[in-house]
C-alpha cells in the first residue's frame, strides 16, 4: 500500500486538508466507501425488522451458514457471491421450514442448522493447505480488497433488496406486529416470512466483505437497537437506524484508515458507541417524560 | 340468486394432538346477523372462531366463508379480533398506526394509500371514539382503549365478516356500551358478526341468534329461547366459577 506513505509525508500548507481527504483519493478506498455506504444503509434498514421480530440470532446464524458456501466456492474457484448466496438462502429457507413443520423452536432450529453449515465450511477449509491465509478475511471482512465487480454486485443486490422491501413493507410490518390477525385478514404470512428470510440472507451476503461473518450480526442489530431507544414510531425508527448504520460503516471505515485498524472491527465499535450514546440520550429524556 | 351464507360450517372437528376441541359442529350464518357463541372455558369457542378465520385447520368437516375456504378468500374479507392480543406492546406504533394496518391486506405492492383508505381509517377511529388518543403509543392505553383500537383496525379493514372473541371481557362499561352500539349498527348495515361472550344476561341485546357450545352445539336459537330452554343452566354455573381466571 504505497499510497499511505506518500500522502502522509507531505509537509506543505495543504497537508492537513490533504490528510483529511487522503482516504478518498485512493481508488481502493473509494470502492470501499461505496460498499460501506450500501452495507450501512441496507443492514440497518433490514435490521429494523430483525430487532422488531427479535431475529438477532437468525442474522448471526445466516452469516455463519454462508461460510459453507464460501468455502466451497473458494476451493472450487467459483464466484464468492454465488457460493455465499446458495448456502445462506438455502439455510434461511431450511430454518423457516424446520420451524414451521417440525415441532422445534426457532432458536433451536437455527442453532442446529447454522453451526452445522459453519462446521462444514471449516471442515472443507481445513483440508485445503492454502486456505488458512484467507480464512481471516472471510471471518472479519476485507472491505479494502473489494474489486470494481464486487462494488457492482453489492450495489445491484442492494437495489434488489430495497425493491423487495418497498413492495412488501406493509405486509412485513403487519406480520411483524400481529401475524395472527394479519393471517386471518388474508395476508400470506408464510410467504412474507420466507421473503423476509431470503432478503435478510441477501443483505448478509452483501455485508460479508465489509465486516465479515463474525461481525455482520452487529451491523444488523446495533443501529436499529440504537434507533429504537430514540423513537416509538416505525418509519422514524427505520430512518434513524439507516442514518446510524451509514454513520457507523462510513465513519468506521474512515477511522480505521486513520488508526490503521481492522475496518470491520472499527465499524462495529463505532456502531456500539452510537448505541450507548442513544441509550444515554434516552435515559436522560425519561425523567422528563414521567412528569 | 342464492347468495352463499356468510359462514357455513359442516361436521367441523378440530383436534389439537389428542384433544378434540370441537366434535362435529353444524351451523350457518346469514348476512346481517349477529350470532353469539356461549360456553364454558375450554368449550372450544375460540377454536371455532379460529377455524372460521382459517387460523386452525379442521381435522374433519368443512368451513366455508362466502362459499370459499377461509384461506382462499380475497385479502381483507375477514376481520378478526382475538381474545387476547398477543403483541409486543413496545412495538413502535401508535393507535392510528394500528388502525391503519387494517387497510394493509387490501393494498397491493407499490400501491399508494388512497383517499378511500384514509377515510376508512378516519371513520374507524371516529366509530370507536379514539380521536383524542390516536397519536398515543400503544403501551400508553388502558385495557378498554386497547380493545377499541383492535376493533377499529378490524372495522377499518371493511371486512365482509367480523369475528370478535370475547371483546367485552375485561373492558370498562363505557367501552362495552360503545362496542354494543357499534356491532348493532354494523349488523343493521348487513355485516355478519360472529362473537363469543361470557355475558349471558345481555345476549338478547347483542345477538339475533345464540348457540351454546361445549365441544358440540348444545342449543341453537334466538337468545331468549336458548336462555329459557335451560341448555345454558349448567354452563352458567361453570362460567361464573371459572370465568374470571383466564
Amino acid at each position: 500500500m504505497p499510497g499511505f506513505a506518500s500522502t502522509r509525508t507531505r509537509t506543505d500548507t495543504t497537508a492537513s486538508v490533504d490528510g483529511l481527504l487522503a482516504p478518498f483519493q485512493e481508488s481502493f478506498m473509494q470502492r470501499a466507501f461505496v460498499v460501506a455506504l450500501v452495507v450501512g444503509a441496507l443492514c440497518s434498514a433490514m435490521g429494523t425488522y430483525v430487532v422488531l421480530r427479535k431475529l438477532s440470532f437468525i442474522g448471526d446464524g445466516l452469516a455463519h451458514a454462508s461460510f459453507a458456501g464460501i468455502a466451497i466456492a473458494y476451493l472450487r474457484g467459483a464466484n464468492f457471491y454465488a457460493g455465499a448466496a446458495t448456502a445462506t438462502i438455502l439455510t434461511a429457507l431450511a430454518i423457516g421450514f424446520v420451524h414451521r413443520r417440525a415441532k422445534v423452536s426457532l432458536d433451536t432450529s437455527i442453532g442446529v442448522l447454522f453451526t452445522a453449515a459453519f462446521a462444514l465450511g471449516v471442515f472443507l477449509m481445513s483440508r485445503s493447505p492454502r486456505a488458512t491465509v484467507d480464512l481471516q478475511s472471510f471471518l472479519f471482512g476485507s472491505i479494502l480488497g473489494v474489486s470494481a465487480g464486487d462494488v457492482a454486485t453489492v450495489v445491484g443486490l442492494g437495489l434488489a433488496v430495497a425493491l423487495v422491501v418497498a413492495a412488501l413493507w406493509r405486509p412485513l410490518l403487519y406480520t411483524s406486529f400481529d401475524p395472527v390477525v394479519a393471517q386471518a385478514a388474508g395476508v400470506r404470512v408464510p410467504l412474507v416470512d420466507y421473503a423476509l428470510l431470503v432478503v435478510l440472507a441477501i443483505t448478509i451476503i452483501v455485508s460479508l466483505q465489509a465486516v465479515g461473518i463474525v461481525l455482520v450480526a452487529a451491523l444488523l442489530v446495533t443501529p436499529a437497537a440504537a434507533a429504537s431507544q430514540l423513537t416509538r414510531r416505525f418509519i422514524p425508527m427505520m430512518s434513524l437506524a439507516t442514518v446510524f448504520g451509514v454513520l457507523s460503516t462510513v465513519g468506521g471505515l474512515y477511522a480505521s484508515y486513520e488508526l490503521h485498524a481492522s475496518s470491520g472491527a472499527t465499524i462495529v465499535l463505532l456502531a456500539t458507541l452510537i448505541f450507548f450514546l442513544a441509550l444515554a440520550v434516552s435515559a436522560a429524556r425519561r425523567p422528563r417524560r414521567a412528569l | 340468486m342464492n347468495a352463499p351464507n356468510a359462514v357455513d360450517v359442516h361436521g367441523l372437528h378440530v383436534r389439537y394432538g389428542r384433544v378434540e376441541a370441537l366434535q362435529g359442529l353444524d351451523f350457518s350464518l346469514p348476512r346481517g346477523t349477529a350470532l353469539g357463541i356461549v360456553g364454558p372455558n375450554g368449550s372450544g369457542k375460540s377454536t371455532l372462531l379460529k377455524a372460521v378465520a382459517g387460523l386452525v385447520k379442521p381435522s374433519e368437516g368443512t368451513v366455508r366463508v362466502q362459499g370459499s375456504a377461509p384461506g382462499k378468500l380475497a385479502p381483507g374479507t375477514i376481520g378478526y379480533v382475538p381474545q387476547v392480543e398477543d403483541v409486543d406492546w413496545q412495538f413502535p406504533v401508535s393507535v392510528r398506526d394500528v388502525v391503519t394496518m387494517g387497510r394493509y391486506p387490501r393494498i397491493g405492492p407499490f400501491q399508494r394509500f388512497s383517499a378511500h383508505d384514509h377515510s376508512a381509517v378516519a371513520r374507524a377511529i371516529d366509530a370507536l371514539d379514539l380521536g383524542a388518543i390516536a397519536d398515543r403509543h400503544i403501551s400508553e392505553l388502558s385495557g378498554g382503549q386497547q380493545q377499541r383500537a383492535f376493533v377499529a383496525r378490524a372495522i377499518a379493514q371493511e371486512p365482509l365478516l367480523l369475528l370478535l372473541d370475547e371483546p367485552t371481557t375485561g373492558v370498562d362499561a363505557a367501552t362495552e356500551e360503545a362496542l354494543l352500539l357499534l356491532v348493532r349498527g354494523l349488523v343493521a348495515d348487513g355485516l355478519p358478526v360472529l362473537m363469543t361472550t361470557h355475558d349471558l344476561d345481555r345476549a338478547p341485546e347483542w345477538f339475533d341468534r345464540l348457540i351454546v357450545v361445549d365441544r358440540k352445539i348444545l342449543a341453537d336459537g334466538t337468545p331468549d329461547t336458548v336462555l329459557e330452554s335451560g341448555a345454558y343452566a349448567g354452563i352458567r354455573e361453570h362460567t361464573h366459577t371459572h370465568g374470571h381466571h383466564r
